[in-house]
């Protein structure tokens, strides 16, 4: 009985790294092209691991002016579009859970049905009013409408976080003689700060790895986000351009998996903390 | 007075939010649906053209082909991603040895934006310096290089590989939460009545997994069909339109040729198949928690 049970075992790790071989090998090969030397790569029979180690690649990024300022454009959005969704979301969320009204169902209605709309219904009439009010090809623009795209799912996880702070918490600051403000800062704020922690991380990515409203916006190369710049990048594709674009790659996703496998953390510690709770 | 003091202070503390959605988002979109009805182009005047654009639509041959691509791409990824993620998720539970260090390393293409999915399998596809000729024609499979994204025979299992990819860790994670849910003691109690993992699965797992298996299923077909990025660097929708999904083929009407009326009418038969799809989704739900 002993011997199957071990030999499922194995049966179980071989499955899931066969799984893990087919889901990194596609970067495990780009990350090894950007460290090969251009002959290599052309080299007819390349193998899968560098022969050779060039960081050339990575230097003629970071050197060309482009990518790195596309980047810098990517993180300056991404930053401040966070800080205000962040913002704005989360003393919306305690409204909706601690004043019960029909904005509420209004909102939270509106949050569920805008999912089924292809972005392209919002994109044109947006671009139009953007137009108008000479926010096209603008990074204020650009971050406005990152706001607008994250808030409803931001404004969702807050909302169900808040939800599960007992009102009691707060009645018995208030009670203590603690103020509004003070009960807002001392009390929530500690612990609603894993789910702003998780949903500041998500609306960065998002705006990070974000791609359709960008390309349509933005048109001056000096403003093109990461993502814009790369797509234009490969479409240029000559020969001698897989390198550089493999370390452009590889510098541009860094930060996501970075971010998400802190959020990874942060949102279990929350759904464990929140199971507890309930 | 119109409103209570407390619903006053509400509503304060929510203006940003309503400000927000009502002008970037609830009046653009009331605005993108009608000037789905009309000829606008960009720059000139907006006139109303009834259901002239989805006359057009219904004789357009580029659109039927852009129509059936994005279904075929939509069934045949969702429907891989969800089954492959359950198999993962399936794995995962187990709870043997390594698991939280493989769930990391599995999160990994989740984290990869659409546009770098697109670049890594662009690489992957090269014909002459790409891991996929050179693994197949080391191992025997091929004698001539291929050239995956360019070829019509090829192109769709090409792109539709690369789109699997990336989703397949989230449905993973997602249904790998739901699949923790489940209590251990149903399966020592199955156990006991001599079930085996075959029974478990069907008759324990799949039952208390529906309601997120259907939620994973609908939200993942949503994403599928409105698809751009991905395919936007892999082929922008080559070769002969032949991977010109939906979303492709409402960009470029709307923004290469500036047909924006049109392009808003596209987006309106998206939203009708959609909710379609969703509207069939919830009557089984119902069905089923009637049938409770």
């Amino acid at each position: 009985m002993k011997k199957t049970i071990s030999f499922s075992k194995i049966a179980i790790h071989g499955l899931i790294i066969v799984y893990i071989i087919f889901l990194l090998f596609p970067l495990l090969w780009v990350v090894a092209s950007s460290f090969k030397p251009t002959q290599e790569i052309y080299s007819g029979s390349p193998t899968i691991f560098p022969q050779q180690i060039s960081f050339d690649h990575y230097l003629s990024v970071i050197n060309g002016q482009q990518i790195f300022r596309s980047m810098w454009n990517s993180f300056v959005v991404g930053v401040v579009s966070t800080l205000i969704v962040v913002l704005i979301a989360v003393p919306s969320a305690y409204a909706m859970v601690r004043y019960q009204s029909k904005v509420n169902n209004a909102i939270l209605g509106w949050i569920l049905v805008s999912q089924i709309f292809p972005v392209i219904l919002v994109m044109i009439p947006l671009y139009v009013l953007l137009r108008y009010i000479g926010l096209t090809d603008s990074l204020t623009g650009l971050t406005l409408i990152y706001v607008v795209w994250s808030l409803p799912f931001v404004l969702w996880i807050m909302h169900g976080y808040v939800k599960s702070i007992p009102m009691e918490l707060e009645e018995a600051a208030v009670l203590d003689g603690a103020t509004r403000t003070q009960v807002i800062f001392k009390v929530l704020m500690p612990l609603l700060l894993p789910a702003i922690g998780a949903s500041a991380l998500f609306a960065f990515i998002s705006a990070w790895n974000e791609f359709f409203f960008a390309l349509v916006l933005m048109k001056s190369p000096a403003l093109a986000t990461l993502q814009v710049e790369l797509a234009r990048y490969t479409g240029m594709e000559g020969q001698a351009r897989t390198g550089p674009l493999a370390a452009a790659s590889v510098i541009a996703t860094l930060p996501s998996i970075v971010l998400f496998i802190f959020m990874r953390k942060w949102l279990t510690k929350g759904l464990v903390s929140g199971a507890l709770k309930g | 007075m119109l409103y209570s003091k407390k619903e006053f202070g509400q509503l304060q503390l929510l203006l940003p939010v309503i400000l927000l959605v009502t002008v970037f988002s609830l009046v653009p979109l009331l605005r993108g649906i009608y000037l789905g009805f009309t000829d606008y182009r960009l720059g000139d005047p907006i006139t109303f053209n009834g259901i002239e654009n989805y006359i057009q639509l219904f004789k357009d041959e580029y659109f039927w082909s852009s129509f059936k691509i994005g279904m075929v791409w939509t069934f045949i990824v969702t429907a891989l991603q969800v089954s492959l993620g359950l198999g993962l998720a399936l794995l995962l539970n187990t709870k043997v040895r390594f698991v939280s260090f493989y769930t990391i390393l599995i999160l990994i293409p989740w984290a990869t934006p659409p546009i770098i999915r697109g670049i890594l399998w662009r690489q992957m596809y090269e014909p002459n310096t790409g891991a996929v000729n050179i693994l197949l024609s080391n191992a025997g499979l091929i004698s001539a290089s291929i050239n995956w994204l360019s070829s019509f025979e090829y192109v769709i299992p090409a792109v539709i590989v690369a789109g699997v990819w990336g989703e397949i860790s989230k449905a993973a994670i997602f249904l790998l939460a739901g699949l923790q849910t489940i209590s251990n003691d149903l399966y020592e109690a199955s156990k006991i009545d001599g079930a085996g993992i075959w029974d478990q699965f069907w008759h324990i797992t799949l039952p208390v997994l529906k309601p997120v298996l259907a939620a994973i299923i609908s939200l993942t077909f949503m994403w599928n069909f409105n698809t751009f990025g991905i395919i936007w660097v892999l082929t922008q929708g080559g070769p002969g339109g032949m991977t010109r999904l939906p979303m492709l083929a409402a960009y470029e009407e709307g923004f290469k040729y500036g047909y924006i009326g049109y392009a808003a009418a596209i987006g309106n038969v998206m939203v009708i198949i959609l909710s379609l799809m969703l509207f069939m989704y919830i009557r089984v739900q119902l069905r089923e928690r009637n049938e409770s």
